[in-house]
Order: C-alpha cells, then sequence, then structure tokens
C-alpha cells in the first residue's frame, strides 16, 4: 500500500539567458493566455523568446501580431477585460505610439502587465537606454518597477502579476528594463518550477467586472464633471492600496522561492553609514556598485540606494535610507528639460520625497547614461567626489551635473 | 449690481434660439456700460433631439462683480429663467445632472419665470413644481418655436423673449438698451417693435409658495467614491422586470437614475381597441417603452419615452398611435390602465387629447413658400404668431387662431 505525499517541489532549474528570456519564462509559468507583439527594438527579444516558447509546445497562449503598438495595446487591454491574463511590451517611441490605449488603461482598472525595454525616444533614432518613454507613465495610474538583473526580472515578473491582479488594486504595471545591458545580456537565472507559482500566483478573477455576457456591464462610458474626480480618487485609493500588497507579495515570494527577502521598494548597499549616497535605478547600480566599492576601500563614506519601484513611490523607505546622509547624489538616465534645477525626473521627486524631513541631506542631480552611454568607473567617482565636497563644505555650488557629456 | 438669466431651450431645435437670447442680453447690456457673459451649460448636450439644455447670460457693473460668476457652470439664483419650449416648465432633466429640475429651481426667490405658450399662466402653473419663497409666472403668447440643427427660425421669438425681460428684470437689460442692440445687431425695425409689443403684453402672475404642483420631483443622489463600482464598470439592467398583478405581462428593464420626463415634447397615445396587437411598436421603439400587458397589448411607459415618435410612424392601424403635444398632459399614468379602468372614459380622454389644436401645434419650421411673410405680417399686426406644423389635410396658412 502506497501513502500519497505531497511531491516536493522541484528545484529551481538554472538557465543562460538574457532579460527578456528571463521575462519569457515568468510569463510560461505564469501561463498567461494572450500576448501581442509588435516589433521594436529593444522590446522584441521578449516577443521573439515568447514566439519559440509557444512553438516549442512549452505555452499555450493567444500570440497576436498587431499592426501597430497601438493595436497591441487595445488587444490586450480588451483580453483583460474579458479574462485573459496579458503580457505586451514595447520601447522608446512604440511605446509612445500606443500611449492613448496605456492611458486609459488604468482607469479600466486592467491589471495588464508590460516590458518596456528602455530605449531613447526618437529623434535621433538610437536604440540606447533612456527612461524616458516608461516614465511618460509616472502620472497616469500604471504601477512601475526597475530591475537590474535578469533574475530580477523574472522573479518581478511573477509579483507583477500577483500585484496587478489583485482585486484591490487592478492596475497595469510596467517592469523597466535597461536596453542592451539587461535586454540583452545572458547570465544565470535560476528558473523555478511550474508547482511552485501556482503556489504563489493565484489565478486571474476579474469577478463581477468581467465582461461577459453571463454578467452584463457597461464599461468605459462618457462622463461629465460629476463623475470624473470620483473616479480618479478611486485609482489613487488603489495606487495607495498597492503599496501593502507589493509588500504582501514579496513576503509570500520569499516564503516560497527563498529569493527577495530584501526590502522591496529599495535596495541600500553600504548606504547605512554612508555620508553620501548615489541614488538610481536599473542596470546602472553595477558601476556604481564597483565605484562605491572602490571609495570604501580609499576610506570615503559612500553609498548607493537603488529604487525598485517608482510607482507607488516609497517615501518612507527613501527617507529611511536618504535621510541620514550629508549629500545624496540622483543619478537620472532621464532628462526632463526645464524642471526645477535643471534636473531630471528622479531628482525632483527624491528631493521632494526628504522636503518633509526635519533634517535633510543636500540632493544633487546627476545626469548621466543617456542614449544608452556607459555609466563608467570615473563617472561614478566623479560623481562621488563631488557629493563628498558637498558633505565636507555643506554648499551646493552647483545643484545639477551632466556626467560623460563630451565638451 | 449683477443679474442673470438662464434659458432652459430644448437640444438641436432651439440650439440657436437659447443662444441667441443670452447673447441678446449680454450686448443690451454693453450699451449701459455694463459688462456680461453668454455661455451654454457645459454638460449639456445641445446636440441632442429635444434633450433640456441651458444658455446663460450674466451681466455686472463691473469686471470684478462678473467674476463671481466666472469659471462656472451654471448661475443657481437667476433673475429670470425663460422655458423657450412651454413643456420644459414640467421639470427638466438634461445630461448635465440627474434627477428632475423643477424649472424654478434656479430662478432667485421673487424672480421669474418666463415661457413662451399658448397656455395662460394659470394652466401652465399646474405643469410647475413648488417653490419656498414667492415668484412669478410670466407668459408671452406663442407657439413654441422649433428648428433644426443647421437652420434657425426667425419668427422674432428671441427678440419677444428680451422685449420681456426688459420689463421683468429690468436692472438686467432695459428696453431703449434692447432696442439698440437690435438695430446695431440686424438693422430690423420689425424686431424692435416685436420687442416692444411683447414688453408691454408679457403677462405676469404673481405665485406663492403654496401653488404650483405639489408632486415632489424624482431626485437622485449622485454616490460617493466608495459606492461606485470600480474599473468604470456600470451593472447591465435586467431585461425584464415584473410587475404586479400582470400575470403574462413585463416591463422591460430600465435605467433607474434616467427618467425621460423632461426629454420629450410629444408622447404617444394609443388606441388599444383597435390595435392589432403586431409588435411593431414595441419592436421600434428605440428606448424600450413599451411595457408589456396581460392582454398583449403595449403601453407606452412614460419613465423612458423620448418622444421621438417612432412608433407612430411604424404601427400600420390607422389613428392607432398619435402623438400629442406633451403639454396636453398632466401626469405620467399608465394609459392601459387608464383603459382598463373604464374604457368608454378612455375613449373620450383619447379623442380630447388627439383633437385639442390649441396645444398640438408645434412650429417646426417653414412648411410652405411664403409662410415667413405671412407670419411677419401677423407679428407686425399682433405681436403674436399664429402658424405651426401644418398636418397632412390643412391648406397652407390655415393655422389655429
Ligand atoms: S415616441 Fe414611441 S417609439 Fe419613441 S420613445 Fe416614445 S414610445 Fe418609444
Ligand atoms: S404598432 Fe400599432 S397595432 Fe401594432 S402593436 Fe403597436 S399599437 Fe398595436
Amino acid at each position: 500500500m502506497t501513502v500519497a505525499t505531497k511531491p516536493a517541489a522541484a528545484a529551481d532549474k538554472e538557465m543562460l539567458i538574457s532579460g527578456c528570456a528571463a521575462i519569457a519564462q515568468a510569463l510560461r509559468l505564469a501561463d498567461i493566455d494572450v500576448v501581442t507583439a509588435y516589433p521594436i527594438r529593444p522590446y522584441d527579444t521578449v516577443m521573439q523568446a515568447v514566439a519559440k516558447l509557444i512553438a516549442n509546445g512549452e505555452l499555450d497562449a493567444e500570440y497576436i501580431v498587431a499592426s501597430s503598438e497601438h493595436d497591441q495595446f487595445e488587444i490586450v487591454k480588451h483580453a483583460s477585460a474579458v479574462g485573459a491574463r496579458v503580457f505586451c511590451g514595447s520601447s522608446g517611441v512604440g511605446w509612445m505610439y500606443a500611449m492613448e490605449a496605456i492611458a486609459v488603461t488604468p482607469a479600466l482598472r486592467l491589471p495588464m502587465v508590460a516590458l518596456v525595454g528602455n530605449r531613447a525616444l526618437d529623434d535621433p533614432g538610437a536604440f540606447g537606454c533612456e527612461h524616458n518613454d516608461a516614465l511618460c507613465v509616472r502620472d497616469l495610474g500604471w504601477m512601475l518597477t526597475w530591475v537590474d538583473t535578469a533574475q530580477e526580472a523574472l522573479d518581478t515578473a511573477l509579483i507583477a502579476y500577483r500585484v496587478a491582479e489583485d482585486p484591490r488594486i487592478f492596475l497595469p504595471c510596467a517592469i523597466g528594463a535597461d536596453g542592451a545591458f539587461l535586454t540583452h545580456s545572458e547570465t544565470i537565472v535560476k528558473v523555478p518550477s511550474k508547482e511552485k507559482v501556482d503556489q504563489f500566483l493565484p489565478k486571474y478573477d476579474r469577478g463581477d467586472k468581467l465582461l461577459h455576457p453571463d454578467n452584463p456591464i457597461t464599461i468605459a462610458p462618457q462622463v461629465n464633471e460629476d463623475w470624473v474626480m470620483e473616479i480618479r480618487k478611486q485609482n489613487d485609493e488603489a495606487m495607495r492600496r498597492a503599496r501593502g500588497v507589493i509588500q504582501e507579495a514579496f513576503r509570500d515570494f520569499h516564503k516560497i522561492f527563498g529569493r527577495q527577502g530584501g526590502n522591496p521598494f529599495v535596495e541600500s548597499y553600504m548606504a547605512d553609514d554612508a555620508e553620501v549616497i548615489l541614488f538610481g535605478q536599473g542596470t546602472l547600480s553595477m558601476p556604481v556598485k564597483v565605484g562605491v566599492r572602490k571609495l570604501r576601500e580609499q576610506g570615503h563614506k559612500v553609498g548607493f540606494v537603488r529604487l525598485r519601484w517608482l510607482r507607488p513611490f516609497p517615501t518612507p523607505e527613501v527617507q529611511e535610507a536618504l535621510g541620514r546622509a550629508k549629500a545624496v547624489g540622483v543619478v537620472d538616465r532621464d532628462y526632463s528639460f526645464g524642471s526645477p534645477n535643471y534636473g531630471a525626473v528622479l531628482y525632483n521627486e527624491v528631493r521632494s520625497a526628504l522636503y518633509d524631513l526635519p533634517k535633510r541631506p543636500h540632493v544633487i542631480s546627476f545626469i548621466c547614461g543617456l542614449g544608452g552611454r556607459e555609466v563608467t568607473l570615473d563617472s561614478v567617482v566623479e560623481m562621488s567626489e563631488i557629493l563628498l565636497k558637498v558633505a565636507k563644505t555643506g554648499k551646493v555650488e552647483q545643484p545639477n551635473y551632466w556626467i560623460g557629456v563630451r565638451g | 449690481m449683477t443679474g442673470s438669466v438662464e434659458v432652459v431651450y430644448r437640444g438641436i431645435f432651439q440650439k440657436h434660439l437659447g443662444q441667441r437670447i443670452t447673447r441678446g442680453i449680454v450686448l443690451a447690456a454693453v450699451k449701459e456700460g455694463k459688462v456680461g457673459i453668454s455661455f451654454g451649460r457645459y454638460g449639456d448636450s445641445p446636440e441632442r433631439n429635444g434633450i433640456p439644455a441651458k444658455s446663460f447670460a450674466v451681466v455686472a457693473d463691473n469686471e470684478e462683480e462678473l467674476q463671481a460668476y466666472l469659471s462656472r457652470y451654471e448661475p443657481s439664483n437667476n433673475d429670470v429663467t425663460v422655458a423657450v419650449d412651454d413643456t420644459l416648465c414640467k421639470g427638466v432633466e438634461s445630461w448635465a445632472w440627474y434627477g428632475l429640475q423643477p424649472i424654478n429651481k434656479l430662478t432667485r426667490p421673487g424672480g421669474t419665470v418666463l415661457a413662451t405658450s399658448m397656455q395662460s399662466p394659470e394652466e401652465l402653473l399646474k405643469d410647475c413644481h413648488r417653490k419656498d419663497a414667492e415668484w412669478s409666472l410670466a407668459v408671452i403668447k406663442a407657439i413654441p418655436s422649433f428648428s433644426g440643427l443647421w437652420v434657425y427660425k426667425d419668427d422674432h421669438t428671441d427678440v419677444r423673449v428680451l422685449g420681456a425681460i426688459a420689463r421683468l428684470a429690468p436692472h438686467v437689460v432695459k428696453l431703449e438698451s434692447v432696442e439698440a442692440a437690435i438695430r446695431d445687431e440686424w438693422g430690423d425695425e420689425l424686431k424692435v417693435a416685436s420687442v416692444r409689443k411683447a414688453y408691454e403684453r408679457v403677462e405676469i402672475r404673481k405665485v406663492r409658495p403654496d401653488e404650483g404642483n405639489p408632486e415632489k420631483p424624482y431626485e437622485f443622489q449622485l454616490p460617493k467614491w466608495w459606492e461606485m463600482k470600480e474599473g468604470l464598470v456600470i451593472p447591465g439592467i435586467p431585461v425584464k422586470q415584473e410587475v404586479e398583478g400582470w400575470e403574462g405581462g413585463y416591463r422591460p428593464g430600465r435605467n433607474p437614475t434616467f427618467k425621460k420626463f423632461s426629454t420629450r415634447t410629444m408622447r404617444p397615445v394609443v388606441d388599444f381597441e383597435i390595435c392589432t396587437k403586431c409588435t411593431l411598436c414595441w419592436l421600434q421603439c428605440p428606448d424600450s417603452c413599451f411595457d408589456v400587458t396581460p392582454t398583449g397589448h403595449y403601453d407606452a411607459n412614460m419613465e423612458a419615452c423620448c418622444g421621438c415618435g417612432v412608433c407612430e410612424a411604424v404601427c400600420p392601424v390607422e389613428n392607432c398611435i398619435t402623438m400629442v403635444n406633451e403639454a396636453a398632459f398632466a401626469d405620467n399614468a399608465s394609459q392601459f390602465e387608464t383603459y382598463e379602468k373604464d374604457k368608454d372614459a378612455y375613449k373620450t380622454w383619447l379623442k380630447g387629447k388627439i383633437e385639442d389644436k390649441v396645444v398640438t401645434y408645434r412650429s417646426h419650421g417653414f412648411r410652405y413658400r411664403g409662410q415667413y411673410e405671412e407670419e411677419l405680417a401677423q407679428m407686425a399686426a399682433g405681436g403674436q404668431l399664429h402658424s405651426g406644423v401644418q398636418s397632412i389635410n390643412e391648406e397652407p396658412g390655415a393655422g389655429p387662431g
């Protein structure tokens, strides 16, 4: 007589894959229903990887090649309304071309997950990484997260579905992945088993918001000024709730997969006792960490804090991580021409978040690595030295620097 | 000192009329050295057939006084409320808000509701809801003027209303300034004469708070943000709803928050005795108005009817469905229930409604060449217009009166 026992969950499988392929693995594990594609670099590697999974019989999903990025997002928007788990993505001006569909998705509360393979906006036509494409949805009700390794890309994609599809949230989530450095580089990634993922990720259930003949509803009516503010308030509340749901999801993820045990919102690297801190998101973490170690060896108290979720913005965590430093340098791989102090997007967000602290650090803006230019070790040292000088003198001579620009 | 006037009109048919009146007020006020603003209620849908909509004019002594009325959708204490269609006295339910707004709701205490109507103030008062203050009801005798989206029927209604306003609220505009503005704008002495006649002849009746329609108007509370379904989801309306004591019959489900009492200018009356139960009216009605009665008849429910006239057009039985001016009705009672109670009385009632020429005439544009000249002559003679829609069997020019 045999006794039925719960089979031990299969071990993670290690694969040498790119950031985009890692996301494709997450899509396989999440068993998505509908994916739409329209080629643009660097996002298109994920579209190729998903096509391959379907062709190999590893994933059973509707793969729709759209006639443009706008259609791409419209199709998944509607598929999501009828209860399909969907995936979409784009890059640079492709993402911009879809903006009308992208902008309406949060108010419809459709939990679309999208990859933005970050790419400079034309013109000039360029493939390299800049964050301005994804940042265009910063204010619209999309959750927005940036990853810095292929492993984190896979893990975050699973977490994104769990958070987005939580009935308390039902908001779309965009994952920012730096073009080239992450989308196109292959590293060893731990790919978990389907059983583990099933424990973590429940089925997408739209409940009474499901567009189906058995559940007659109208969605997206035309309204007047008596209604819009309440609808915006609902989105605001969903975004506020997202904070707690993200924390829950990371806790469960850690329990089931043994990874992602740290702070879901910010990664602090040698920052606890740091006098000066560099702050940024995405793959610039790599050269900055190297630089931080080097400067530490020379006795400088330098640290690094990486932002993982831009929306919802983790105000308390950012205050906690940066509040004790004397000077903070926000490294933006984006621009916001004409903004306060001619700084860029993250700089102004961080400065605003720190404003309420009784004692706050000086904040310097560094615009760096635009158009995919490498953020070099020399650049990291240059930025750190500027900050160390500010920390020492207590004076900000110049609020904004373009680092690595010829001239 | 500020003054404001609201003009309540019917979408499409009176869009130009409403705007011409409020523009005229501002142009006249400017003649007195005042400043002013004329605007439509933005949330309205003036391009929808018959939907009640509004146009406003505010005048003030200076720009600072005017500011209190700027960046607003509607002034809430108007000196005069103009109903350019008298059926609007039953209440206003536009696209801009929900629930039935009594015609005098935004009229200030002591202010006046002015209607163009063939009814007397006494008769019209039966339609107007009561108000917690004294107010006046004024009437310019005229068939309500209707035209189209692209055309305007220049039957002097606009200038007559301006003349009456000069009488009712001289602090808003004076007669002389209205006349001067009209001379400037149109250079037409016949119009100036119409202004003066309306000024003299407008009938005014003071109304006490205990007079008028005692019915509590249908109200709708806007939900709080947490009471609304998220994701812009609106639950569907059930296909059917059972009616008590109506075995075999049913009522189609309808929007519980948007009644159409005030959208229509006409309503169908049905002769159940000659109805062949062919189902055409029920099938073709764009608003699912017809309740299916236990006897298999179709009863147009006045909570849902927008007055489009499709049922009259599709009914294959001659004189079975007739569209009648909404002004002829005091309530929204079920015709079928009235018929069931007393068939003979219903027949008499029906005949009376259909033959009531005073109210059934409506002025929907010009129907034959020369009608405009004819009407102008009438206007010059009496300051009052007599023609309207010609019935198919009538000779040209043979209007009521
Ligand atoms: S007029 Fe007739 S067809 Fe038109 S809405 Fe009313 S009942 Fe329906
Ligand atoms: S269309 Fe006329 S005859 Fe036919 S069911 Fe309606 S009322 Fe009766």
